[in-house]
């Protein structure tokens, strides 16, 4: 018998995966919570039945929402994060000596507790360190009381159809920009520009963006797990251009060995296909 | 009282039937010509074959709401249990429908009904109907939030003893601020001069169902209660209750119903009446205990932000605020210079959050069965964000003085007389033939039959001027006025 995960990137396209075993299954308040074991991708998690991460190809996520400000500011000593249960950005992060404090925001408990359970050797290796605080609430909650206290915000969330709904929003981006320092930087995970739904998404996520920081990009990566395997990422910030602003020597020179990020594609990630410009241009 | 977990409660008549119609594939050859759907794909693809298939017309198995006899009767009849009602009417013209029945009901031509000024213009419509008198009550005023309250029970009680030849006292509550006036005292008056109570419950419902919510006008003994099911109960837009006390004839308020009421009822509205009663019934402690939580929790969050100011209870004065919904999410804005509507169009415009209402001070969000903790949080974030966006210097209040209406003629007669049309500012003395509401802040300035004043005319210039929305005029501008010909 042959047992197969299926994800429905639209109601007419199906992404599967065959799976050895189901690891774990288990329900949140907010969310189904499922881990599975397959040849091809390692074990991953899904959430709602939606791929999260896999042990195969979640270097390539968290190598992009963490290096690329990292680079562009190597200053940043305090840091937020929202969402990120699984663990792979706060590892990334913990990477950076000069980092003094990181704040993890996850609503959802359960994802770490099931993320230290069965990824506590790829993702979730680094909750932890010293300088890691973790707060189980809503993200939106949390910042909104948080005013000119980080240098980098990451928005590290599910996407914006259930749980992860508020962190697409003018409110949430308004209460970031308020709780960033005066060269703070938002980096966030910005859906795809591919299928419509998602594209849609991505549009209003950029809008509400641009209504609140003066400078703002999009970059892109390739992820072979999410839908369409084309996902973008903003870049946000007060003060910092994350091309004319990166320092790729010094950054070189912290010796991080990376999988996926490199100077020369920090560079490189910022230029998007004409379609995508096109919808980014469009936005109003 | 509240019948909650009664056996009985937990059944569902009307969905029943329609479920045991479905599985029995009857053959239509009777209206609606859509057929289960399959006449217009296009709609039953928007709308799913699930909701086409029940969307039918009356039958035996089904019962009929002009003159029920089987279903129909039944859920009504567990709806008047639910709601400690002795006849309960379902309703498929919305409360509008509701209120303009229970006037009809006791209200013939000529008769004196008491209300307060600011009722719906559903309840001043029917007046239209049936050519009844208007006795107004000054509702009176929070000077500070610049809102409408309930009647003071000495206002009432002048107006009972000025005019004891009236059929009704008609009264508003809660209002949609969530103000609550002293239902059981007032209905223990007008019923010792023979008059009937009728009550715009529109925005109560839950107070049925709810742990320590304000007194309800079946509890407080009044003789009609209008009850929007779908405000704040959950059931499908448009439907709604008619209860009915011990002393009312139902038979004769079913055929003041049937006057005006369709004869070809939404079965999609009737049974999300049914199937909304048993939720209530059954849940309705818990659904409303969460419901208070999320309002609760929202006023303490929004009053920390500071500037805001979202009140409570603590504005009840044991008279025109005898009691207050904690359900509503009232909040006054003028303290970070903004007026309700500028905060409430921002929300919508900027935030993609759509609240009920704003006006000059306030804006108000309604929490219901429906709401979600996340959707609470985004409210505060955005007010949060608001504040610190928009905060100017603190405006002050505009005065709303209470404008006492001199009554002409009645609205019937002058809804129904000629007329002519004058440039406003030339309208001074004449009797208006139409409606002039300003909303903020809720109070009609001018209704059919009554005499332009001066002091009306200032406010209309005044609410003018503060980019207030003037609405019930013919000429959408409110330049011009519809006067009686003399």
């Amino acid at each position: 018998m042959e047992l197969w995960y299926t994800e429905e990137h639209t109601p007419d396209v199906r992404f599967s995966i065959k799976v050895s075993e189901q690891l774990y299954n288990g329900k949140s308040e907010f969310q189904q919570v499922d881990v599975f074991r397959s040849n091809e991708f390692g074990k991953f998690l899904t959430l709602d039945g939606l791929m999260m991460v896999t042990e195969k190809d979640e270097f390539i996520y968290h190598d992009m929402i963490v290096h690329i400000p990292m680079a562009t500011n190597p200053n940043i000593k305090k840091v937020l994060v929202i969402g990120a249960g699984d663990g792979g950005t706060i590892r990334e992060l913990t990477r950076y000596k000069t980092i003094e404090q990181i704040d993890m925001v996850e609503l959802d408990k359960l994802v770490v507790d099931v993320s230290k359970e069965y990824f506590a050797d790829s993702t979730a290796t680094s909750f932890d360190d010293k300088r890691v605080n973790i707060y189980y609430e809503d993200g939106l909650r949390f910042v909104r009381k948080k005013a000119n206290e980080y240098d980098l915000v990451i928005v590290d969330s599910t996407d914006p159809f259930g749980p992860g709904e508020g962190l697409f929003t003018r409110e949430f981006y308004g209460n970031c920009y308020n709780a960033l320092k005066e060269d703070g930087i938002l980096v966030n995970q910005h859906e795809s520009p591919y299928y419509d739904v998602f594209a849609k998404a991505m549009k209003r996520a950029h809008l509400r963006i641009k209504e609140v920081f003066p400078i703002c990009s999009v970059y892109q990566a390739h992820l072979p797990t999410y839908p369409s395997g084309h996902w973008l990422f903003g870049f946000a910030s007060k003060q910092y251009d994350p091309i004319d602003d990166l320092d790729a020597d010094k950054w070189n020179a912290l010796g991080i060995k990376t999988k996926y990020y490199n100077t020369e594609l920090h560079k490189g990630c910022f230029a998007l296909p004409n379609y995508v410009k096109e919808i980014l241009a469009n936005v109003n | 009282m509240i019948q909650q977990n009664k056996p009985n409660q937990d059944s569902v008549p009307l969905q029943k039937a329609l479920i045991d119609y479905r599985l029995n594939r009857i053959v239509s050859f009777d209206v609606p010509g859509h057929k289960q759907g399959r006449g217009n794909l296009e709609l039953t693809d928007f709308l799913g074959q699930k909701c086409m298939s029940v969307d039918v017309n009356s039958m035996k198995p089904l019962d009929n709401l002009c003159h029920p006899v089987s279903v129909i009767k039944e859920a009504e009849q567990l709806a008047a249990e639910a709601f400690g009602a002795s006849h309960a009417f379902f309703m498929v013209n919305g409360t509008t429908s509701a209120v303009q029945a229970m006037i009809m009901s006791v209200c013939k031509t000529g008769d004196k009904i008491i209300m307060p000024r600011n009722v719906h213009r559903s309840a001043i419509n029917a007046l239209i109907l049936t050519g009844a008198v208007p006795v107004y009550v000054n509702p009176g005023t929070n000077e500070k939030l610049g809102i409408p309250l309930g009647m003071a029970f000495k206002d009432v009680e002048t107006a009972i003893i000025n005019n004891p030849d009236a059929k009704a006292v008609f009264i508003n509550n809660p209002t949609y601020y969530g103000i609550c006036c002293n239902l059981e005292k007032i209905t223990k008056l007008a019923h010792e001069y023979g008059m009937k109570v009728l009550v715009d419950e529109a925005h109560g419902t839950h107070f049925y169902f709810g742990e320590n919510m304000p007194m309800t006008a079946m509890a407080a003994g009044a003789d009609f209660s209008s009850i929007s099911m779908h405000k704040t109960g959950g059931s499908l837009t448009q439907s709604s209750m008619l209860l009915m006390g011990k002393d009312v004839n139902e038979n004769y308020v079913r055929l003041v119903i049937n006057l005006t009421q369709t004869t070809s009822a939404s079965y999609l509205l009737l049974s999300s009446l049914d199937i909304t009663r048993r939720n209530l019934a059954i849940n309705g402690k818990e659904v409303f205990a969460k419901v208070v939580g999320l309002s609760e929790y929202a006023r303490s969050e929004i009053n920390k932000i500071g500037g805001f100011y979202a009140y409570s209870k603590e504005i009840i004065n044991g008279d025109s605020v005898y009691d207050f919904d904690v359900t509503k999410l009232s909040i006054y804005t003028r303290d970070i210079g903004l007026a309700g509507i500028e905060v409430y169009d921002i929300l919508r415009d900027q935030y993609d959050i759509q609240i009920e209402f704003g006006d000059i001070g306030n804006i108000l969000a309604i929490i219901s069965v429906g709401d979600l903790l996340g959707n609470i949080e985004r409210l505060v974030a955005a007010l949060t964000d608001i504040k610190r966006l928009y905060e100017k210097d603190k405006i002050g209040m505009f005065d709303h003085e209470y404008i006492p209406p001199q009554v002409a003629l009645t609205p019937q007669k002058a809804f129904y007389s000629e007329t002519t049309v004058m440039p406003i500012e030339q309208t001074l003395g004449e009797v208006c033939a139409e409606f002039v509401m300003s909303y903020p802040p809720g109070i009609p300035i001018f209704a059919p039959g009554e005499v332009i004043t001066q002091d009306a005319l200032n406010y209309v210039e005044y609410a003018r001027e503060k980019g207030c929305f003037l609405t019930g005029a013919e000429d959408m501008t409110i330049k011009n006025l519809k006067v009686i010909k003399k």
